[in-house]
């Protein structure tokens, strides 16, 4: 008897660790909905902020994180989803393709703060980009460039080998195939695949402290060499640099609502997006 | 001239493909071309001393030990709090939970992960500073102890996730031979279960502790970045990534200061590339990463 119920303990104490975290989640994201709902007004997401950030809006960071995922996508993308293709559908097991395995691995290890040094010094500096929304950019897409190559090639692996036989007995030639009876069907999931690590390019701010981000610059960027506010950053700036003014609390509550917004609402999308593309594509 | 579009394709893919290995060889290239002037002159001696004051007046120092005591003392807290909790809430939801409650329940942690990590440092400025210290009645609640819990929050669902992956990966023909011979339910998962799965297990500890080392806005945040060497979980430390993101900005461009963090970034990306190839080693049996 003394073992069951020495079982029943641990069995509570298991329960108890795992609904400490869900708590803990919940809590978080509860936190910032419950008080930076009410901070949440149309003049907050259209003004230009006033007096350092304490007054007025948002507009800028908002717009300046548009910008730059804008930008990562459309760097990081084609490049991930050719990467993909390629390790998918060409490659052979050889050295070199470990090395790019290896590589990719290692890349998704790099500290985001690295990133934002190497950004700084190829993009940056050397390249002459200056402080920029293309070196932005270009940073975060280094960054997210192994989320998109794993879950592009998750995609492909699950189109059937024989939409790619058909293909090919009928004739067609190997990029043919590819493109017209593979890449169709394998296009929708590393998207949805992809989306997933863009969220992540929206809410990172330590590659953007010395590529792009602006602490205050109250009007719209108006070139890829522009500076821009971007949210986390905004959001850095406005926890650490006045934390003891009571007046500028519902800013910085509404400037996390905002961000968790975006960067939650991409993945709910993709989410979606996924379980219906489930459902229509079944073989 | 089909052959030739068809060489062009292959070969521009295979370009695409290499960039990868590009990046990663320029970025270890720029970080060692931007540090190594400092190994002539003040010398790499000037690294192990136990003062970093690259500012002062009277005499700059660059000792890196407090930075790496920080990180060590804030990684390893985390990682204290986050295996165990990690582990069982992976257990849980692999093993006990009933499906529908596992269909709910990984997604929500997930939800952790994709967090950004100056949100979760907000939080833990508005909540978990002013909570530890008020339990501990310290004079600021900017401490490591603050850091490592937010660390662990962010360890968490790393180790859950691929935890969970490994331990619903051993096969049933285990656990029905275990419970067959008469052990009950909770003697199979510790006794068979986890340590069937304990590389993957291990791998997700390692991912979660380079994700926790290199993780640079939630320490910069809350741990108060005071560079001095102590073991003591409730004082002010000052981690190396947080080194790095504070100083950058204002250094200047080639001094003996801005070449100093780059050799903090070189240390930084040297563990956790060792921790990634660790990791690597670990998952290869499941064919997991």
């Amino acid at each position: 008897m003394a073992k069951k119920k020495t079982e029943k303990i641990v069995y509570g104490v298991i329960w108890f660790v795992t609904y400490l975290v869900v708590f803990m989640v919940g809590y978080i994201i509860f936190d910032i909905v419950i008080k930076g709902l009410p901070a949440i007004s149309w003049g907050f997401l259209t003004q230009m902020p006033a007096k350092s950030g304490s007054q007025g809006g948002i507009l800028p960071a908002i717009v300046g994180t548009f910008y730059l995922v804008i930008g990562t996508v459309a760097i990081a993308l084609p490049l991930g989803i050719a990467s993909a293709i390629y390790l998918n559908e060409y490659s052979k097991p050889s050295t070199f393709t470990r090395m790019i395995r290896l590589g990719i691995s290692t890349l998704a290890g790099v500290p985001s703060i690295v990133f934002g040094l190497f950004g700084m010094g190829l993009f940056v500096l050397a390249l002459g980009f200056g402080k920029s929304i293309l070196a932005g950019s270009l940073t975060l897409a280094c960054m997210v460039l192994p989320t998109i190559i794993v879950a592009s090639e998750e995609a492909l692996k699950a189109v059937p080998d024989s939409m790619r036989e058909g293909s090919l007995a009928l004739g067609a030639t190997k990029w043919q195939t590819i493109y017209k009876n593979v890449l169709p069907y394998a296009l929708p999931g590393m998207l949805t695949g992809s989306i997933l690590g863009i969220g992540r390019a929206a809410g990172e701010t330590a590659p953007i402290i010395f590529t792009v981000a602006a602490t205050l610059l109250p009007r719209l960027p108006r070139s890829i060499f522009d500076q821009v506010m971007a949210l986390p950053y905004h959001l850095y700036m406005l926890a650490t640099q006045m934390p003891n003014q009571t007046t500028i609390k519902p800013m910085q509550y509404g400037t996390a609502f905002v961000l968790l917004v975006i960067v939650l609402g991409v993945d709910v999308v993709a989410i979606i997006f996924r379980s219906r593309l489930r459902r229509k594509n079944k073989w | 001239m089909q052959k030739w579009k068809e060489k062009a394709v292959k070969l521009g893919l295979l370009g695409a493909s290499s960039t990868s290995i590009l990046i990663v060889l320029l970025i270890f290239f720029y970080l060692i071309k931007e540090a190594l002037p400092f190994a002539l002159d003040p010398g790499l001696s000037s690294l192990s001393g136990s003062l970093w004051a690259p500012t002062s007046m009277l005499k700059e120092s660059f000792g890196i030990l407090p930075l790496l005591t920080g990180s060590l003392l804030v990684t390893a807290m985390a990682t204290i709090i986050a295996i165990p909790v990690g582990v069982i809430a992976a257990i849980y939801i692999s093993e006990i939970a009933r499906p529908a409650e596992r269909e709910v329940l990984k997604p929500f942690i997930e939800l952790l992960a994709a967090l950004p990590s100056v949100v979760i440092g907000f939080f833990g400025l508005v909540v978990f500073v002013p909570l530890v210290k008020s339990v501990f009645g310290l004079s600021t609640g900017l401490t490591a102890l603050t850091g490592a819990l937010l660390l662990a929050l962010m360890a968490i669902p790393t180790i859950i996730s691929i935890s969970e992956d490994a331990i619903s990966s051993v096969p049933s023909s285990y656990k029905q031979a275990s419970l067959a011979l008469g052990a009950s339910k909770l003697e199979t998962i510790f006794k068979i279960t986890v340590p069937a799965a304990l590389s993957g297990i291990v791998a997700s500890i390692t991912l979660g502790i380079g994700r926790v080392i290199g993780e640079t806005m939630a320490v910069l945040m809350v741990t108060g970045n005071a560079a001095v060497v102590t073991m003591n979980p409730l004082t002010s430390v000052r981690t190396m990534t947080a080194t790095i993101a504070a100083e950058m900005g204002e250094v200047a461009f080639g001094s003996h200061h801005y070449r100093a963090l780059f050799w903090v970034a070189l240390i930084l990306l040297g563990i956790t590339f060792a921790l990634n190839i660790l990791a690597q080693k670990a998952l290869s049996k499941y064919k997991l990463g």
